[in-house]
């Protein structure tokens, strides 16, 4: 097996390598399901997904093939479980991986891949890869091989219920400090209420006025709504880092913050992992199916919309809108933007690909939050500008906190200077009287 | 027992007998791991209608990748095409296989076959090349990749020779023809040739998922 570049690789907990190989490879085997067997044995080596993913497109190098970077755990199902591994074993025909292995290829189940699944859109197998990739990290943190950065979120979202370290304590005042400064009803923590909202740790700490569109939008649309203090973070660093212990925490905190508040339907932020987190991954997690809905914040509005609760004024300006990838090619949601901008009166410039095959930012999956992975992740992202000009509208809106934080960052690094907005501020500042 | 008879008694019966048992093995391997349940709510239960959609549209290339994958688009239809076309539409094949199983089909005039076989030849030396020079598919292929690209064109290019009568003497040429299909055919369950199974299945499951999200299945 070829060996990415040396690097160094991040190692949590003091296991023997031994039992860090073990650990990822029993872990990845266990979680082989029926599906997951099919896909792995489907793979024809026909390298078309390399030409979907754009860490590959963007740089040229070969071992960004979105199949390649799941090569060890390839090799351990064919090796350990797959239907001939007696004759794989006893010849010695795929040889056990190793933990340098596993560490050459943190790099690429973390640092170049955002989880995107654009390369399930071109597999001629109909292979969906990026749920690999997820099944393989969740191997490399049983291994304590996650890179650090992503790993320090994530435990400290399990130490305190938000990556950013957001106490209720801290989450409350906050909610207090916005709602006296902008003369606003947020409701907090209320016994009963049919709608629960969530947030992202990004809107304290860089989108606050996200926070007050979001009340903004509520309240103008009549509903019965409340925030909790008991659960309000929807990021979910759990799942990506490929903990799924954490993932479940994360995933019950809002859970049990619904039921005790009675909701009968749970609002997802502008977050693109956080839909895919709790849309369609935490029924699984909670083991039965919610006892309540689950929407993004773009499809309550255009629900809101075309019910007509939700009015807004006219906006004169053309925009692009940039699909965050959880939410369209993952989540499904890739109308309810667009029947939100339609309601505005904006002209809508779609990107080339706009819609499920949209480029993603480059920062998904956790890679935004890995420092190590910057350069690599502005080359990702050198193909949004072009894109972004070519569709020429006057603005760029998006639904995902983190995608607008990699664009904001990139634009810096290429002096760049459009900036993709909130689809859900845009709303709040031009709701009809 | 020469080696025209091996070839058309046992050699043919084993290979047969391995095909099938591998392909069965294989298949019910899988099947018998623990099938996963999804508990979300669906956006949509038209999961089956997905998942024939995505099994059809899959075939056909998407034009936001084809300025990328056209080559291997046209060569993976052309080398597919030919190699059933020769191997099911060539008369000779058909009285053979009437012989066994007692049924038969038209076949195509022999000229035909012959430039078939010709241009299958072509597509697959298209995708070795391929192979062999671009960066990512070096670094992805494995024996498998090569040996069940040999035991592809092996037949084709065996019974090419074998209608030129070039090379050998005919029987002999026969006989390798035919242990050509037989290694093709043992190699099968055992080989990326699984594909032709697995494809429907991968695309199939794909598909359901994408319908019962609401993605568009492209």
């Amino acid at each position: 097996m070829n060996k990415p570049e040396e690097f160094t690789a991040d190692r949590q907990g003091e296991q023997s390598d031994e039992a860090r190989t073990n650990g990822a490879l029993q872990d990845f085997i266990t979680d082989c399901t029926v599906d997951t067997a099919i896909y792995l044995e489907s793979c024809i080596h026909c390298g078309l997904c390399a030409e979907a993913c754009q860490f590959y497109v963007q740089t040229g190098d070969p071992r960004y093939t979105p199949v390649w970077k799941l090569e060890p755990f390839k090799q351990a199902y064919k090796r350990e479980a797959g239907p001939f591994s007696f004759f794989y074993k006893a010849l010695n025909l795929k040889h056990r991986v190793t933990v340098d292995e596993l560490e050459a290829w943190q790099h690429l189940l973390y640092d170049a891949c955002t989880l995107c699944g654009r390369c399930s859109l071109v597999c001629p197998m109909g292979i969906d890869v990026a749920s690999l990739i997820g099944m393989a990290r969740h191997g490399m943190h049983r291994a304590g091989l996650v890179p650090k950065d992503l790993y320090a979120l994530a435990q400290r979202a399990e130490d305190t219920g938000s990556p950013l370290g957001a106490s209720p304590e801290l989450f409350r005042e906050t909610i207090n400090r916005l709602a006296s400064e902008h003369s606003l009803d947020i409701p907090l923590d209320r016994a009963q209420a049919d709608v629960l909202v969530t947030l992202s740790a990004a809107e304290i700490s860089d989108y606050p006025e996200s926070i007050v569109a979001m009340a903004r939008v509520m309240n103008h649309a009549g509903y019965d709504w409340t925030y909790s203090s008991n659960g309000f973070e929807a990021t979910n660093f759990g799942m990506l880092s490929g903990n799924t212990d954490w993932q479940r925490d994360m995933s019950m905190n809002l859970i049990n913050a619904a039921i005790a508040c009675k909701a009968g339907t749970v609002v997802v932020p502008e977050c693109g992992h956080a839909y895919g987190a709790f849309r369609w991954q935490a029924a699984n997690m909670y083991g039965e199916p919610l006892p309540f809905r689950v929407l993004h914040i773009a499809e309550l509005m255009a629900e809101a919309m075309e019910q007509g609760n939700l009015r807004v004024t006219p906006v004169e300006q053309s925009a692009s809108f940039h699909d965050p990838c959880q939410v369209s090619r993952r989540g499904g949601a890739t109308q309810a933007p667009r029947t939100v901008l339609k309601q505005l009166g904006v002209e809508l410039h779609e990107l080339p690909g706009g819609g499920e095959l949209n480029w993603c930012c480059g920062g998904g999956g956790g890679v935004m939050q890995i420092g190590r992975a910057d350069e690599l992740r502005y080359a990702a992202f050198r193909l949004k500008i072009d894109q972004v000009e070519q569709a020429g509208a006057d603005r760029l809106y998006t639904s995902c906190n983190n995608c607008r934080l990699n664009f904001s960052d990139c634009g810096e690094h290429f002096h760049w200077d459009t900036r993709a907005d909130s689809l859900l501020e845009l709303v709040a500042d031009n709701l009809a009287d | 027992m020469d080696l025209l008879e091996f070839a058309r008694g046992p050699g043919l019966l084993w290979a047969l007998a391995i095909m099938v048992f591998g392909i069965a093995w294989r298949l019910v391997a899988i099947l018998l791991l623990q099938w996963r349940s999804d508990l979300s709510a669906p956006r949509s239960n038209r999961t089956m209608r997905g998942a024939v959609r995505l099994m059809i549209m899959r075939s056909w290339p998407h034009k936001e990748f084809l300025p990328k994958t056209w080559f291997s688009e046209l060569a993976g239809w052309t080398f597919h095409l030919g190699f059933f076309a020769v191997l099911l539409l060539f008369v000779p094949h058909i009285l053979f296989i009437e012989g066994i199983l007692g049924i038969s089909w038209p076949g195509l005039p022999n000229w035909l076959i012959y430039a078939l076989g010709v241009v299958t030849v072509f597509a697959l030396l298209g995708v070795l090349v391929r192979r062999l020079r671009h960066p990512v598919l070096r670094l992805l292929s494995n024996f498998d990749d090569y040996f069940s690209w040999l035991l592809t064109i092996a037949p084709v290019a065996t019974g090419l020779l074998l209608s030129a009568y070039l090379g050998m003497h005919k029987e002999t040429l026969l006989a390798v023809h035919l242990l050509s299909v037989e290694l093709l055919m043992v190699w099968f369950p055992f080989s990326k040739l699984m594909h032709a199974f697995f494809i429907w299945a991968s695309r199939g499951i794909t598909g359901a998922a994408f319908a019962r999200k609401g993605i568009s299945p492209q």
